[in-house]
């Protein structure tokens, strides 16, 4: 059964490099432009693991990560934190909200793929 | 603390004005006389109560 | 009518009136409602115008003129150096001053020794003063007797019996009960009863004489021209001109020096504001008193003419030669005011300093006392006054009886104030000069009181024929140098100012001379800095370290029972007590501050030399040497003025505090700024680099990838680059701008062509996406001092702002250009999506771009606008924008127009 990964970024050209690479993976991808929109998006895709960016209008990563963590439904959605901001306070933050793993921006599409195919346990 | 006293030091200053009009040689130069009485009267005298109003002028007028 | 039984029942009957009111004075002060009021004490000083002034003056004027004047010219001067009598007054309250003698001897370390030395000076050079009220009162007697043709003389010594009377009345005033300050509000309430009196009866006389026996002042003056023996009398002698000085100088120190005037002026000052009242009051009791003094002389001498007259009774006489019966009594009664006022004053100050200074060390210095013994001896004490007060008048009696009769009353008058003068270098050395000591001052003390005693008492003693009169004419061992009365061939002088002169050079020279040639102890070392520091060393604090040592309370409140009473002792020590917040003065500790109250006790009882050993005997004292003394006085003083400096620095180093923490506060809010700005940064840069770098490793790790998809994603990548440089191009631009480095041109500059310029330069982007952009300039445009190519940055940013959110094919830009408000004004509308109120002002914060979401992230850096809106504001401009959310966005900035010349 093929995984689905939803990504949440504001950048239209990270979501196109990141789409293209999830999907050449062999992944199913939908895409969320912001907060609000992943919310629903999680509800209607429901996605295996999300790609979720920080800084963005209308609800930021963390607020969406602590969302989704309020909700045993969802117990099971990984989270993949990315960040154009690294400093170490923000991934803490990142993490102690329950995101399962923290990417840094710019980042290497190798370890991005062999991250997530890791966490999905292929 | 020690401080100056502008009331002191006034009545000082009228003491030590005082001291010269009121001895030698000052004193002695008023003569003759004026509606019979002799001007070295009316010197000392005319002095003497000056500086006492004076005093009492300064002495009174800002009495806190 | 003038019978010898009605005078005395009269007398009498005065002098019950004048206890009545000391009765009142006193049990108002008892009851804490003081009647010494400034108008009072002021009158209380005119204690100084005795029977010298009332019968005497009018004496001396018959034979010197104006000169008698002096004796009250003195004072007047004297009186307006009222800072010294103020530092006398501080210094007496601060140490409990009881007496003049004390005064001295506390100042030079308690010195007994000294304290004997004054009372012994004064007793002696008093004496003679005394025993001239004496001889004017029997004298008035006598006239008035010889009026009625009764006469005492023979019956009876009147001048003795006056002696005893008035014995007797001092004792009745001034020693009904032990006080601790000495003060005596009812016997200054009588004296300035008194003083009025004397003043009154004299003026009457003066106005009768004036007035009713000759024509007025003129008259008089007129009529003793004629006379070739009074004409004399109208003019000042020049050639007396020493003798005038020297006269102000002795009676301006008699105000201060004379044991009833140092009583009256310090002791009893009972609130150092009286003295503003005293200054100008006493002295113009002095003027009214002695305006008709000339003219009583020159009356009496014209009215009496050759006849054997005694001129110092004119007072009396010219009156009753007239047959003024009652004003002569009127005038008798002032006389006796004069005399019983100073003799009360003068014996009880004298009796304080006899029984504190002489009698109390040699009764505590002999095992007959037994400081062990207890038992009150407050009783003891009055004794001793009392005993006192009767000696003193006794002497007075002999020497009227020695020499009175010899002298007019002025000139046994100006013998005691030659006495009283020798105090005055001790005295004034005392309270301004700390280097003068207990040496220069007993030095100074025994030599000037020598040359007075030689030069000016045993002349007066050898003139009534008591001692052989040889050193006087021949001189002393009958050498010339050393007659008394022309020491070393100094003729020319009258008797009083040749004795003033010499002993005053011996006195000054001595005080000094020793002074400096030897060292304080620590005792004395202490005294001198606070008497003469008084005014900084107002308080006690330094006072309790210099006293270390111990005692039992019982032992001190044994000795205070024993001096002043147990009653009067409980009453102190409650007061005491309660004042240092301990409830039951039994429980009192015997630290520092209760062995000074106890001294401070007891200097009030015995003086303060006295009190010293005293105090002494029971608290084991240590010695504090002279070095930590001064130390320790020196400390508090320095300590003070420490204070009041740390004070202020305290206060700067608190307002330094809170400008620092301000300070802080803003460094640390603009380091966060920094460091979010940092942060922002990166991101920024980060972001364009995710997409550049995704897209790069993916085309180089697929060789395969499908041609469009290759070319897209290269596009992209191109165009992430040029963001990315126009982002670092942006920054470097913001920072320049920030820290004030970017490089500015100024010239002449017409914004309507630079909006022109940059329309037609952004034109391709307007067309390209259908916008369409309208221009409205004036004809004509002032110019404006700025920079050209940053002024089109603005221009520019504005205008690619508006493209960027402007819907595409119906968006519509307008710019405007104008003069308002001193400032030309551009103005960029559009018609796009608007912005809220919050929005309006985030678009000009640094990476905070405006723009809804749902049209996608805008293009840019987030630092146009923050960038333009700098350089606007560096041209003394404004940019700013007005917006309602739906309705277009007008962007507006302005740059002032310059300054018109002048």
């Amino acid at each position: 059964m093929t995984k689905r990964i939803l990504i949440v970024d504001d950048e239209p050209n990270i979501v196109i490099s990141l789409e293209f690479l999830m999907k050449k993976e062999g992944f199913e991808v939908a895409i969320a432009n912001d907060g609000e929109d992943a919310l629903a998006k999680v509800a209607s895709f429901n996605p295996d693991l999300m790609l979720l960016d920080v800084m963005m209008p209308r609800k930021s990563g963390y607020e969406v990560c602590e969302a989704l963590r309020s909700d045993p439904s969802r117990g099971g959605l990984l989270i993949v934190m990315l960040t154009a901001k690294g400093r170490d306070t923000e991934v803490a933050k990142g993490l102690a909200l329950g995101a399962d793993a923290y990417v840094t921006k710019p980042f290497s599409t190798k370890d991005l793929v062999a991250k997530v195919k890791e966490m999905l346990a292929l | 603390m020690k401080r100056a006293n502008p009331m002191r030091q006034r009545l000082a200053a009228l003491g030590l004005l005082g001291i010269p009009l009121l001895t030698f040689p000052l004193v002695g130069l008023p003569g003759g006389e004026w509606g019979g009485v002799p001007m070295a009267y009316i010197y000392l005298f005319g002095i003497w109560s000056a500086l006492v109003l004076l005093a009492a002028w300064v002495a009174e007028r800002k009495a806190k | 009518m003038l019978s010898p039984a009605f005078i005395l029942l009269l007398s009498a009957l005065y002098m019950g009136a004048l206890f009545a009111v000391a009765r009142f004075g006193d049990a108002r002060a008892d009851a804490g409602r003081s009647i010494i009021s400034a108008n009072v004490y002021a009158l209380s000083l005119a204690v100084y115008c005795t029977s010298w002034t009332f019968y005497g003056s009018v004496g001396r004027a018959t034979s010197g003129g104006l000169s008698f004047l002096t004796i009250y010219l003195g004072p007047t001067l004297m009186l307006l150096f009222v800072g010294v009598i103020v530092k006398m007054i501080r210094i007496s309250k601060a140490q409990r001053i009881t007496s003049i003698a004390d005064f001295i001897a506390s100042r030079y370390g308690k010195s007994q020794l000294l304290a004997g030395l004054v009372t012994i000076i004064a007793v002696i050079g008093v004496v003679p003063y005394i025993a001239l009220q004496l001889k004017a009162v029997a004298a008035s007697l006598d006239v008035l007797f010889e009026g009625s043709g009764a006469s005492l003389d023979g019956v009876l010594d009147s001048t003795f019996i006056i002696a005893a009377f008035l014995a007797l009345f001092t004792i009745l005033f001034g020693t009904r009960h032990l006080d601790a300050t000495e003060r005596h509000e009812g016997m200054v309430a009588a004296i300035a009863f008194e003083s009025v009196v004397k003043l009154i009866a004299f003026i009457a006389v003066g106005l009768f004489v004036t007035y009713s026996m000759f024509n007025g002042f003129a008259d008089i003056f007129e009529r003793a021209k004629a006379a070739p023996a009074l004409a004399r009398l109208l003019q000042l002698d020049a050639t007396r001109a020493g003798t005038w000085s020297a006269l102000i100088l002795l009676s301006g120190l008699a105000i201060l020096l004379l044991p009833r005037q140092f009583q009256i002026i310090v002791v009893e000052n009972v609130d150092e504001t009286h003295l503003r009242r005293a200054v100008w009051l006493f002295p113009l009791y002095l003027v009214l008193i002695n305006i008709f003094v000339l003219p009583l002389a020159l009356g009496g001498m014209l009215h009496f003419g050759s006849q054997a007259a005694n001129p110092d009774t004119f007072v009396l006489t010219l009156p009753l030669a007239r047959g003024a019966e009652g004003l002569a009594l009127l005038v008798f009664l002032g006389g006796l005011s004069a005399a019983t006022g100073m003799v009360i004053v003068e014996t009880i100050a004298l009796s304080t300093m006899v029984c504190n200074d002489l009698v109390m060390p040699w009764l505590l210095r002999s095992r007959w006392l037994g400081v062990a013994e207890r038992r009150d001896l407050s009783g003891l004490l009055l004794g001793i006054r009392r005993a006192a007060i009767v000696l003193i008048l006794l002497l007075g009696y002999i020497y009227f009886r020695a020499a009175g009769e010899a002298y007019a009353l002025v000139g046994i008058g100006l013998i005691s104030f030659a006495a009283v003068a020798q105090f005055a270098p001790a005295m004034f050395g005392g309270m301004y000069w700390k280097q003068g000591t207990r040496a220069g001052a007993i030095a100074g003390l025994l030599g000037g009181f020598s040359v007075w005693l030689y030069t000016l008492l045993l002349p007066s003693f050898a003139r009534s024929g008591w001692v052989d009169s040889s050193f006087v004419v021949d001189g002393l061992f009958g050498i010339e140098a050393l007659r008394a009365q022309a020491l070393f061939g100094l003729r020319g002088l009258d008797e009083i100012s040749h004795a003033l002169w010499w002993s005053l050079l011996v006195n000054i020279g001595l005080y000094v001379g020793v002074s400096l040639n030897s060292r304080p102890d620590a005792v004395e070392a202490g005294q001198a800095e606070r008497f003469v520091d008084i005014y900084r060393h107002g308080a006690v604090d330094a006072d309790q370290r210099l006293w270390r040592g111990s005692a039992t309370p019982d032992e001190l409140v044994g000795m205070l029972e024993r001096f002043l009473g147990p009653q009067r002792a409980h009453q102190q020590l409650a007061a005491f007590a309660s004042a240092h917040g301990v409830p039951d003065w039994r429980k009192l500790p015997a630290d520092a501050a209760f062995v000074r109250f106890a001294e401070g006790q007891l200097s009030g009882a015995i003086g303060s030399a006295s009190a010293r050993v005293m105090v002494a005997s029971v608290a084991r004292e240590e010695n504090i040497g002279l070095e930590e003394v001064l130390d320790i006085l020196d400390e508090a003083t320095q300590v003070r003025a420490y204070s009041r400096e740390l004070e202020i620095k305290s206060r700067e180093l608190e307002a330094a505090t809170t400008e620092l923490r301000e300070a802080n506060d803003r460094l640390r809010e603009l380091d966060r700024m920094k460091d979010d700005f940092v942060s922002t940064v990166t991101h920024e840069l980060r972001t364009p680099l995710t997409s550049i770098r995704a897209l790069s490793e993916m085309l180089f790790d697929d060789p395969e990838m499908a041609l469009d998809d290759r070319s897209r994603f290269l596009g992209i990548i191109v165009n992430e680059a040029e963001r990315l440089t126009r982002l670092i191009n942006q920054i470097l631009d913001m920072a320049k701008l920030e820290s004030g480095r970017a490089e500015w041109t100024s010239s002449e500059v017409d914004l309507g062509e630079v909006v022109r310029e940059a329309m037609d330069s952004v034109g391709q982007l307007f067309r390209e996406k259908g916008v369409a952009l309208a221009g409205d300039f004036p004809a004509a445009l002032p110019l404006v001092l700025a920079d050209r190519d940053r002024l089109m940055q603005v221009t520019i940013n504005l205008l690619s702002n508006a493209v960027k959110f402007v819907p595409g094919g119906s968006g519509q830009v307008d710019v405007r250009v104008g003069v308002r408000d001193g400032c030309v004004r551009v103005e960029v509308a559009d018609n796009g999506p608007g912005l809220t109120a919050e929005e309006c002002s985030l678009v000009f914060e640094k990476f905070r771009q405006g723009g809804n979401t749902l049209t996608g992230k805008p293009q840019g850096t987030g630092l146009g606008l923050p960038i333009s809106k700098q350089i606007v504001e560096y041209f003394g401009g404004n940019l700013w924008v007005e917006s309602t959310p739906g309705k277009g966005a007008k962007f507006i900035f302005t740059v002032p127009l310059p300054a018109p010349e002048a």
